[in-house]
């Protein structure tokens, strides 16, 4: 089967080239193996002050809007860390110092949002804070397995119910001029978000939970729909085994589930992420590339790998792959014709905010404009 | 050196790392509160029962073997094979009379198909109904499949010789519901492969997948089949050289993967040779053949990617053949279960969570408004059919209607 380009890797880097490529009219196949980092995704991009219109104009046309502002977020465990780039629903203040006092909310039951550590950050920076558990009797099916009391299975039940949390919420609500809510919230149904906030005479807050992530799911559904309804072909479940290569060019690959059917074209994008997803697999001597053998960039003592401080940034974090300046990566020094890499994949990057989301998405615009062959008008 | 990376651990369990991205996509644990979820019922559940058997839990059973875990997972688990395995190895429950009626679909079908015109009638009497659902648990809304008066295997054995005369040959699993239910999509078949060039035989006496068995707790009567269907395999692949074509996508992965994964039947030597028909024939346009289309065929079609399908990973092939078809106005559903899962959606118990499971999926069906849906399985078009109204087509028979 012959497409324009073949991309390996289904998550954001993947979604966002697949999306810029058929929107120019070039025909692509996604092969994804598994789910993604969207599934952890925190909801904001870092790096991105050059182009976040490009960006915010691809995500606005999948159904996802984005805010701009630089300032800091409100993490799970009560401390902030600089944004900019940001899902609507992942508010960014100018300081810390945003509210004078809090009402924080969670679900009887719920395990995976920590509202103690969370009310002891925030009264660090001078905000009162008062927890309040709902007790929402369709909740209840759910806690029939405790282990099973997820972000998603309770964000599911959400869509439907939000209006009796709000309910409640007024109800328990005294001088606080600040709701803080977890991320639980608008899994299907993206407008629930921006209701609550209508419905609640304070300032509401969503924070991030445990994953699964309830936002990240809900931006690669989208986003995925998106693809596909651009005629995008989006393999899931199977998994690039062996790449066919003549002299730097990749003519094609083959996966597990086509078996001797290769997928064949004109580029490749690799996209296969990091440790996780396995773009990037080790052993006891090495970190590697698994399907194309690139080189990888990498301390070659393997106690030089890792710091013992375990709380220290680890050195193995930056390894990656290595690519020239047109993110083509090389085998043995010399470089690839036809492929790029892009996203989590990539070597010797250390997002400043701490997510790689920004990378993923810089990178794969700026292999797509290789592709495309035709610089993007941006400031 | 005895490293992780060289000792792979049944299904892969060991890979798993508790993300429990599995749980995002199990249609049954968003309905059905009594069943554990495919990371508690998979690798988890696995690690307690590998320690004592008592910690086997029957809410297993609740398991679609949908295998949406699987291809969510990111770690390669086979998710859905551990918990279709433990339920094997360790589940005491013996399958209700219902649970074996519902099994046997060969059985049943060559019991039914002499009488068919009476036994159509009777299953569609809402007494009827009503006493099955009071009898086996088998649920009075459910719309039971029609039998043919005629199967598909005497249709094709009087075009024994008509068939032999094309150069090229394929063999056809067509599976219980081609030969008992719908021969029509088996002479669709037949006349799509003719067009191609491509003469079309039966097995040496194929019987039903076992699939059915496998999830109704039969595992010792779906492995004598999986012997019996690999040996049959074999004659046409090996003695023959033939590639065998199927029209079910379930079928298919129960040949190629439930045998080996679930039944410990190897068929290795007939794995690579069974192909869903939409793939075949979209390798052979590939490779030059030609199919000419009517010029007025007209229709908007929704292409539902079945569960099984989509971890075959072979959707693509059916997709594109229907985009490749001059006046289709095509539509990619989402990836969604329709609920039904084979024999799943009938028993009683089953039924609300089963018609749960389905209702985005029938919505949007419903948003976009077909002429026909498009579906490589034939349970997934009983239960399209029954809770939409929209009739649901293969795109072989579909491919078959379009040709000139």
């Amino acid at each position: 089967m012959r497409f324009d380009t073949v991309i390996i890797g289904g998550g954001l880097a993947g979604l966002t080239a697949g999306i810029s490529l058929q929107q120019a009219g070039k025909s692509c196949a996604i092969v994804s193996t598994g789910q993604n980092a969207l599934h952890f995704f925190s909801g904001t991009f870092e790096s991105l002050e050059e182009a976040p219109d490009r960006m915010a104009a691809l995500f606005e046309e999948a159904g996802i809007r984005l805010h701009y502002r630089k300032g800091v977020r409100l993490m799970p465990m009560g401390s902030f860390k600089p944004a900019a780039l940001a899902l609507e629903d992942v508010e960014i203040f100018p300081d810390p110092h945003f509210s004078r006092k809090a009402l924080i909310v969670s679900i009887e039951g719920y395990q995976d949002f920590f509202s103690a550590f969370l009310a002891e950050g925030l009264e660090q920076q001078g905000t009162q804070c008062r927890i309040h558990l709902l007790d929402l009797p369709e909740m209840e099916p759910l806690m029939q397995s405790p282990s099973e009391m997820r972000s998603v299975q309770i964000a599911r039940t959400m869509d439907r119910v939000w209006e009796k949390a709000v309910r409640e919420i007024r109800l328990v609500l005294k001088d606080e001029d600040t709701v803080i809510l977890p991320q639980v919230f608008g899994l299907q149904d993206t407008a629930v978000p921006d209701r609550i906030r209508e419905s609640l005479p304070a300032h509401v807050v969503f924070v991030g939970t445990l994953p699964p992530s309830v936002p990240g799911i809900r931006t690669q559904q989208l986003l995925k729909r998106r693809y596909e309804a651009l005629g995008g072909t989006y393999l899931s479940g199977d998994e690039v085994l062996q790449a066919h290569v003549h002299e730097g060019t990749v003519h094609s690959v083959v996966t597990r589930n086509l078996g001797n059917h290769y997928l064949e074209a004109e580029h490749f994008l690799l996209a296969s992420g990091s440790y996780f997803s396995k773009g990037l697999k080790s052993n006891p001597f090495r970190v590697y590339e698994p399907i194309f053998g690139l080189d990888v960039r990498q301390a070659d003592e393997r106690s030089a790998w890792y710091d013992p401080d375990f709380m220290a940034d680890q050195p193995y974090m930056l390894y990656g792959v290595e690519t020239d300046e047109a993110l083509r990566p090389r085998a043995e020094g010399l470089p690839f014709q036809n492929l790029y890499a892009i996203g989590s994949i990539l070597g010797g990057t250390r997002p400043e905010f701490g997510t790689g989301a920004g990378l993923a998405v810089r990178s794969a615009f700026a292999a797509v404009d290789r592709i495309l062959n035709a610089k993007t008008e941006s400031e | 050196m005895k490293i992780q990376e060289y000792t792979v651990s049944r299904h892969n369990f060991e890979e798993c790392m508790k993300c429990t991205v599995c749980t995002v996509y199990c249609p049954v644990l968003q309905v059905n509160p009594a069943y554990p979820g495919p990371k508690q019922a998979g690798p988890d559940g696995e690690r307690l029962r590998l320690k004592n058997p008592y910690f086997f839990n029957y809410a297993l059973k609740y398991c679609m073997n949908c295998k949406r875990c699987e291809v969510a997972c990111p770690s390669g688990v086979q998710v859905a094979d551990l918990i279709q395995a433990a339920r094997i190895q360790y589940s005491h429950d013996a399958p209700k009379l219902r649970d074996r009626i519902l099994a046997s679909t060969d059985l049943m079908g060559s019991l039914a198909r002499p009488f068919a015109p009476i036994v159509n009638g009777v299953t569609g009497l809402g007494v009827t109904r009503s006493v099955l659902d009071a009898t086996l648990q088998i649920d009075h809304r459910r719309v039971f499949p029609k039998y043919s008066g005629r199967s598909f295997e005497a249709w094709l054995r009087r075009r024994e010789k008509e068939q032999a005369a094309f150069d090229e040959q394929v063999a056809y699993f067509h599976g219980c519901y081609v030969n008992y239910n719908y021969p029509q999509l088996g002479k669709d078949l037949v006349k799509v492969l003719n067009a191609l060039g491509v003469g079309v035989q039966l097995l040496d006496k194929e019987k039903c997948c076992g699939i059915a068995y496998i999830t109704n707790g039969m595992s010792d009567q779906a492995a004598r089949h999986a012997a019996h269907n690999v040996a049959v395999l074999r004659k046409a692949v090996e003695d023959k050289g033939l590639k065998v074509v199927t029209t079910s996508s379930t079928c298919t992965l129960t040949l190629r993967d439930e045998y080996p994964n679930l039944l410990n039947i190897d068929n290795a030597a007939v794995r690579d040779s069974v192909l869903l028909a939409t793939r075949y024939i979209y390798e052979r346009l590939e490779q030059g053949a030609e199919l000419h289309f009517r010029k007025d065929f007209h229709l908007k079609v929704a292409y539902h990617t079945p569960c099984h399908l989509e971890r075959l990973g072979w959707g693509v092939f059916s997709e594109r053949l229907l985009r490749m078809i001059p006046g289709v106005e095509f539509t990619l559903l989402d990836s969604a279960c329709c609920g039904i899962a084979g024999t799943y959606g009938f028993k009683k118990e089953n039924y609300a969570a089963s018609q749960a499971i389905g209702e985005p999926l029938f919505e949007q069906i419903r948003s976009i408004n077909p002429e026909v849906v498009a579906c490589d399985c034939e349970t997934c078009k009983w239960q399209i059919e029954m809770s939409t109204d929209y009739p649901v087509r293969h795109p072989v028979s579909i491919l078959a209607e379009a040709l000139e």
